[in-house]
């Protein structure tokens, strides 16, 4: 083992991280190195002297409080008054309005996750964090992804086609790790996020316009794609085309 | 205190106040260290748990704790984007704490090391709060939050090679810090 190797493998030492084969590497290390023994004092040492406890820091109960209010949130409350009022009403039988349920539970999750979209473009154009990994090369694109996301996001470069590639980021969007691939048309960015849908989920692409930003939703193959710009539906669909066309093709070779 | 609009009857509600509400202080305590305000704080920590609440369905199990942490810190950053500031921790700085670990220490110890003068809670608070940003969120779900690496690479979305780069350049600069401050004092 390297003095560098173990300069990172003493603190997983501390933090009790290693197995114990490794920690008796590290340990073996340490007792032949007089600058890596000091090391693993100094930071045994700080360990101690962390006042731990000290530092948490305990909500105040006027937070706790109001919190407790808010959880259901009031939109949740409506809902069920809404369904309370079709089962009272005796319009409905128990299916139906259990039927009525889910399709106003899907529509609700369905909104949030657009808003959430749209949130996180904003976010990108807004933060100076349009990228995390910044490359027109579908190839640099792609694997920064692996390890970061639990899925393979089709990274495809379409610059012949007029949407330049421009890099990955990675989101969150209804509390699910989303890849969002960048691609810039003239001056207007396209935010295309993908995240793990329904397995095996394939579903035709469709449009709509949502707080004045034009998103296209669609699934392929259990991943759940939205692409979101403020260019016209013209050119979001033409690309929605085109990048679908050229995955298909990637995932083919 | 029961909220005028709680129903009992709701089991999802429930479930996720006696799941989440555990971890109150554990959240607030990292919405005090990335803000380091703390009325931007209780907004966040306010922010977190609504959101939890909506995607509880979509929690898959396993340990909440840092599920609400990643949730809050999602909240933290569109709050940093809010103030425009442009130290905001991301997935993609892990270069960062990978270019200068070469410099980890950057005034190695000396065999004989110092031993640390104790200092007050509040003195380490403001010594945590003074780290740079990347360093200073791995550093507090470690030490104060107490996650394992492999939940807080999950939390910041950064390999956990990375975390641990960020953890040992976080406490060389925390202990050159509070070196410094002893030497002040």
């Amino acid at each position: 083992m390297t003095c560098d190797e173990a300069e990172v493998l003493i603190h997983a030492l501390i933090d009790g991280e290693l197995d114990a084969g490794h920690a008796r590497d590290v340990e073996a290390h340490v007792a032949g190195c007089a600058r890596c023994a000091a090391q693993l004092a100094a930071l045994r040492d700080l360990h101690d002297a962390m006042p731990v406890q000290g530092l948490r820091r305990a909500a105040p109960a006027s937070l706790r409080a109001s919190i407790e209010r808010a959880v259901p949130s009031p939109a949740k409350t409506d809902r069920r008054a809404l369904l309370k009022g079709f089962v009272a009403g005796g319009a409905l039988s128990a299916l139906a309005a259990a039927s009525v349920g889910i399709v106003i539970l899907r529509q609700d999750r369905d909104s949030i996750v657009v808003g959430e979209a749209i949130s996180a473009h904003l976010r990108s154009l807004q933060a100076d964090h349009l990228t995390d990994v910044l490359s027109t090369d579908q190839h640099t694109v792609k694997p920064w992804f692996n390890g970061r996301i639990d899925l393979a996001p089709p990274v495809v470069d379409l610059t012949a086609q007029g949407f330049t590639l421009i890099g990955g980021r990675l989101d969150f969007i209804d509390g699910k790790p989303a890849a969002a691939i960048v691609y810039r048309r003239r001056v207007h960015v396209i935010n295309l996020f993908v995240r793990q849908g329904a397995e095996g989920a394939s579903s035709t692409p469709q449009f709509e316009v949502v707080q004045g930003f034009n998103v296209i939703r669609w699934s392929d193959n259990g991943l759940a794609l939205l692409a979101i710009s403020d260019i016209n539906r013209e050119e979001l669909e033409e690309f929605v085309a085109r990048f679908t066309a050229a995955a298909r093709l990637a995932q083919q070779s | 205190m029961m909220a005028p609009d709680f129903n009992k009857g709701d089991d999802a509600a429930q479930r996720f106040r006696a799941a989440a509400l555990p971890y109150l202080d554990d959240v607030y305590t990292l919405a005090r260290y990335l803000l380091r305000d703390s009325h931007d704080a209780e907004d966040a920590v306010q922010e977190c748990y609504l959101r939890a609440f909506r995607h509880f369905a979509s929690f898959r199990g396993g340990s909440i704790k840092p599920w609400l942490l990643a949730i809050l810190r999602n909240v933290c950053r569109a709050e940093y984007a809010r103030r425009n500031a442009s130290i905001v921790a991301t997935g993609g700085e892990e270069d960062i704490a990978e270019q200068k670990s070469e410099g980890l220490w950057d005034d190695p110890p000396s065999p004989e090391t110092e031993t640390l003068r104790r200092l007050d809670a509040v003195a380490v608070q403001d010594l945590i709060a003074r780290l740079p940003e990347a360093y200073r969120e791995t550093l507090v779900l470690r030490e104060i939050n107490d996650l394992s690496y492999r939940e807080i690479a999950d939390v910041i979305g950064v390999p956990v090679g990375t975390v641990m780069s960020r953890l040992a350049r976080a406490r060389a600069l925390l202990r050159a810090a509070w070196l410094a401050e002893e030497k002040d004092t």
